[in-house]
């Protein structure tokens, strides 16, 4: 069996690999782990007093609820913008397709400001907020899961859409003319097929979320105890040259990012085996 | 009954991204033009900015170049070769995705900050990385290792390997075979690679705040300058400054509905 496998003829495979091997590593993997290895020499003790510090505590809840809340809020809605964007016809479709990148596109830094002057107590959406319902955006956990939504809605509707493009009008014209109702095939025929890219959507939107620096500090005002994401943190410890701090709170994001790459990886697996059955 | 629901979720829909996509880039350039077209560019000129344009454009012509060929010895490997362990590379070159930008920039302080491993003998060689420019280009290449990759890797693996093939067997050599038939397959995708990479570059604010240390005039990108003028209350300055940026972002945009356009033919 194993004589019927073509020999590949092409050339480059040695230096292809070792050039993208070599710079991954200089890159990425030894700085990285230079991170680990940092705070393997301070000791555990030092470790878990600085990541369960009352501070810390108040800014994994923030951040974990807020990423968590602007996911969800992303799967609902980004769902909707894919499914729109998919099946109808409307003017200006094309224009709202390319918009959708914008949270990719635009730096991090301007959209904060940019939301920040939207939802402050004087801007455009902050001050009718704040008059007739005294809600307060900015300077607040909700400004945080405002920022964070915007960074996360294309993963979900850019992980959808091409599934719900793929899929075959005739399953639900089936499901319709056996009787089922509109919401019936939605449910039970539209939603098993979306499901794994939706999650995929849903983790890689959550994933962001959660190192995402930029476009939360100027909105979020950084209260302590109140206000305060992880990864400002970091940078607050740094700037108190207290790297060692710095590092702890780097490892455990670290790790929580890597768990969800890899559970992102294996739904992306299924949900390519999903469109290949 | 079935238009309305139509018309329905198109409206909830366009509501949605009125209120979370569309204000904040009105907003930008609402805020710039505050105090007039005039007042616009005299406090892009006044805010110091050319000195900040200059450095992003050095560290983009630094890092964009080489994750370009990154991402193509990748993307070669990649979709020309079958090998173990293909799909853990896969997810070695999105690590920098998952990666809080904050944390990129930490890591090249801890390896080359004064406090870092390299740290004392580079200092004894008077060679300085962190709260310099090469300590920016670090952490904007790290974090902008995937781009290229990510948008070439999908065009080569949907074009196999049989034009090339045909090229080596009819006597091409690699790299004729690489520049006469691999890349005119993919140049609209590597173009828009490219494009989207160096926008990243010029806008990344996390990694770089880290290993910046803001001096004025020395490692100071636009990202960071606009936080400065913004903590400074300057906000038509901020918000000017930052129409610069948003206008990249949008040729961003622009560019990948002509790659998708042009690819579709």
């Amino acid at each position: 069996m194993a004589r019927t496998r073509r020999r590949n003829i092409l050339p480059g495979f040695g230096i292809s690999t070792g050039l993208t091997l070599g710079y991954l590593s200089l890159l990425v993997l030894i700085p990285l782990s230079a991170a680990f290895l940092r705070t393997a020499v301070g000791g555990w003790e030092h470790f878990w007093t600085t990541v369960t510090a009352p501070r810390l505590i108040a800014s994994y809840k923030l951040t974990l609820g807020a990423s968590l809340g602007a996911a969800l809020i992303n799967a609902l809605f980004g769902l909707l913008v894919a499914w729109v964007l998919a099946r109808y016809e409307f003017p200006g479709k094309s224009f709202v397709d390319a918009l959708v990148d914008l949270p990719f596109a635009l730096p991090t830094a301007v959209a904060g400001i940019s939301l920040t002057a939207i939802y402050s107590e004087s801007g455009w959406f902050g001050k009718p907020l704040m008059e007739t319902l005294g809600i307060k955006v900015a300077f607040t956990p909700l400004g945080v899961l405002v920022a964070l939504t915007f960074v996360g809605l294309p993963f979900v509707v850019r992980s959808v859409q091409p599934v719900l493009e793929d899929l075959d009008k005739e399953t639900e014209d089936a499901a319709r003319s056996l009787g089922a109702t509109r919401w019936q095939t939605f449910t039970r025929v539209i939603m098993p097929t979306v499901l794994p890219a939706l999650l995929t959507g849903f983790a890689l939107a959550f994933a962001r979320a959660i190192g995402e620096y930029g476009s939360v500090v100027f909105i979020s005002g950084n209260l302590p105890l109140r206000t305060e994401i992880t990864p400002l943190l970091i940078i607050t410890k740094l700037e108190q040259y207290d790297y060692a701090g710095a590092t702890a709170i780097a490892v455990v994001m670290l790790v929580a990012s890597f768990i969800l790459l890899l559970a992102i990886n294996l739904l992306q697996a299924r949900s390519r085996r999903y469109q290949e059955l | 009954m079935t238009r309305i629901v139509q018309w329905l979720l198109v409206g909830v829909a366009l509501l949605f991204l009125s209120l979370f996509l569309v204000s904040p880039l009105v907003a930008v350039f609402a805020e710039a033009l505050d105090n007039g077209l005039g007042l616009y560019w005299e406090s892009i000129k006044e805010s110091d900015a050319r000195s900040t344009i200059y450095i992003t454009l050095t560290i983009a012509a630094i890092a964009v170049p080489l994750n370009t060929i990154f991402g193509l010895a990748a993307a070669w490997t990649i979709t020309k070769f079958d090998f173990r362990g293909k799909n853990v590379l896969l997810t070695l070159i999105d690590i920098p995705f998952a990666v809080s930008p904050v944390i990129s920039g930490l890591i090249f302080v801890l390896l080359f900050g004064l406090q870092g491993w390299f740290g004392q003998w580079l200092a004894d060689h008077d060679i300085q990385i962190i709260f310099a420019v090469p300590g920016i280009v670090l952490a904007t290449m790290f974090v902008t290792v995937p781009f290229v990759a990510r948008e070439v890797i999908p065009l080569m693996q949907a074009q196999g390997r049989e034009e090339e093939e045909a090229a080596m067997v009819l006597g091409a050599t690699g790299w004729q075979t690489f520049l006469r038939v691999t890349l005119p397959n993919i140049r609209w995708g590597l173009l828009y690679g490219v494009i989207l990479c160096t926008a990243r570059c010029m806008g990344e604010f996390g990694a770089v705040n880290v290993v910046s240390g803001k001096i004025r005039g020395l490692t100071n990108t636009i990202p960071l300058h606009v936080e400065i003028l913004y903590n400074e209350y300057n906000y038509v300055g901020a918000f000017a400054v930052a129409s610069l940026l948003t206008l990249l972002a949008l040729v961003t945009l622009v560019a990948k509905k002509i790659v998708e356009w042009k690819t579709a033919q």
